[in-house]
């Protein structure tokens, strides 16, 4: 592995190798908001405190770097890291809000089947030991990349939306992840309005097959396509109530916060007048 | 409210019509990942089969089918010849079993296991020992 940098957080005890946690967020599916998850965990992670880094294992089709706003920075990526072209230093980039949160860019040019499976096992490890979380972002489907991804991460954030395809592949990427990590469930994009109308089935009905310990549930939400386009993540919009849900996700992670997730109702119709958001 | 509305329209929610595809599609996934599942069935189905009737064992084919409201299991079982004396395990009495060639058996696929890798998931889950896979299937 490459050369090591002494932690640059601050350091929560005498225990000189730190194992952090490695999370794998995946779907199956494409499109469901693994990048979008992956990006606001994180960000409220490290806004909580911890030390976090997030690899982006989308090679060839890179976009965490955008969805955090940090493409202009992003010099070396991860292939770069294993061939030895860049240390994890020179390839780490530092958000620009949060000083503990850190990604590690995708390549854009090269192909998922590039990357040795044993050798990005070990770039998490490597990882582990310097941070307090690794939230490795994983690309749709259940080939190479989806293997390198999962390969170092001793926990899963599945990510699925309330549609019949989304569900069915969650349900088979669950197999796949086997029973040595421990999974757990965020359903995104939820309207609540459909849910009640009978047009869109409910948390319960996506739980009631997937059945994994529910982590929580995001609303599709027009926050973060804006958030999306600034490069900015929701979850550090302390006005946003999907930030909130999001800063709540991170909680349950840490272990902040043992309450399970409220299942969004739709607002009444005061509250929409009035733009509550509780 | 929108339910009975729904229902007197004659037309489910679409939220009802998704969750039955789920349910039918998983009930598939399910059993086309578990071919060793699907191999000890037809093993077992043989053995019954032949207390009755000499089977051609080499040419029997199980194969399970999703149809439109449901998922059907499909044997083509080849017959022989008549057993000369059935040897029927339970010692009610029973009606004599069909001389003809048994057309194609069509019974409802309960209680499939999740796929390889699944089974073992279940202890860690919540207790509910009907997966969304086993449920009751109506006939069409
Ligand atoms: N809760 C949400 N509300 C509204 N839009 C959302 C939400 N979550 C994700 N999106 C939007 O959905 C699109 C896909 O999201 P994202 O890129 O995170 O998915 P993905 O699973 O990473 O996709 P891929 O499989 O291509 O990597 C993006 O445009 C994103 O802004
Ligand atoms: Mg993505």
């Amino acid at each position: 592995m490459q050369e090591m940098m002494a932690p640059e957080a601050p350091a929560t005890s005498s225990i000189p190798r730190r194992r952090g946690r490695a999370i794998v967020v995946t779907s199956g599916k494409g499109g469901v908001g693994k990048t979008t998850t992956t990006a606001n965990t994180g960000a409220a992670l490290a806004a909580g405190g911890a030390s976090v880094v997030l690899v982006d294992a989308d090679v060839g089709l890179r976009n965490l770097d955008i969805v955090m706003g940090l493409e202009a920075r992003v010099r070396h990526h991860v292939l770069d890291v294993l061939e030895g072209q860049a240390t994890l230093d020179e390839a780490l980039v530092t958000d620009k809000r949060v000083p503990s949160l850190r990604l590690l860019a995708a390549a854009q040019t090269r192909e998922k089947d590039d990357v040795d499976t044993n050798a990005f096992r070990e770039l998490i490890g490597a990882l582990r030991d310097r941070f307090d979380f690794v939230l490795i972002d994983c690309p749709a489907g259940i080939e190479k990349g989806f293997a390198n991804a999962i390969a170092g991460a001793d926990e899963a954030i599945i990510v699925c939306t309330p549609e019949v395809a989304a569900v069915r592949d969650a349900d088979r990427v669950v197999g796949l992840l086997g029973d040595e990590r421990s999974v757990q469930l965020i359903v995104n994009r939820l309207r609540p309005a459909m849910v009640r109308k009978g047009k869109m089935l409910s948390v319960e009905d996506v739980n009631s097959i997937l059945r994994l310990p529910l982590l929580g549930v995001i609303e599709d939400a027009p926050d973060v396509i804006v958030s999306t386009n600034r490069g900015e993540p929701v979850a550090l919009d302390p006005a946003s109530p999907v930030g909130a849900a999001y800063r709540r996700i991170a909680q349950r992670i840490t272990g902040a916060l043992s309450e399970p997730p409220a299942i969004p109702r739709e607002r009444s119709f005061i509250e929409k007048l009035f733009g509550s958001h509780k | 409210m929108f339910e009975f509305l729904a229902r007197f329209f004659g037309k489910p929610s679409s939220s009802a019509t998704a969750k039955e595809r789920l349910r039918l599609v998983l009930l598939s996934d399910h059993l086309s990942l578990a071919p060793d599942v699907v191999e000890a069935l037809k093993h077992d189905l043989i053995e019954v089969i032949s207390r009755y009737v000499d089977v051609d064992a080499a040419n029997c084919d199980v194969t399970f089918e999703q149809q439109e409201k449901r998922v059907a299991m499909l044997a083509n079982v080849p017959i022989l010849a008549m057993r000369a004396r059935p040897m029927p395990r339970r010692t009610t009495p029973r009606k004599p079993a069909g001389t003809a060639p048994q057309p194609a058996a069509d019974a409802p696929a309960n209680g499939v296991p999740r796929a390889p890798g699944r089974a073992k998931r279940k202890r860690r889950r919540q207790a509910d020992p009907s997966a969304p896979a086993t449920a009751g299937l109506s006939p069409a």
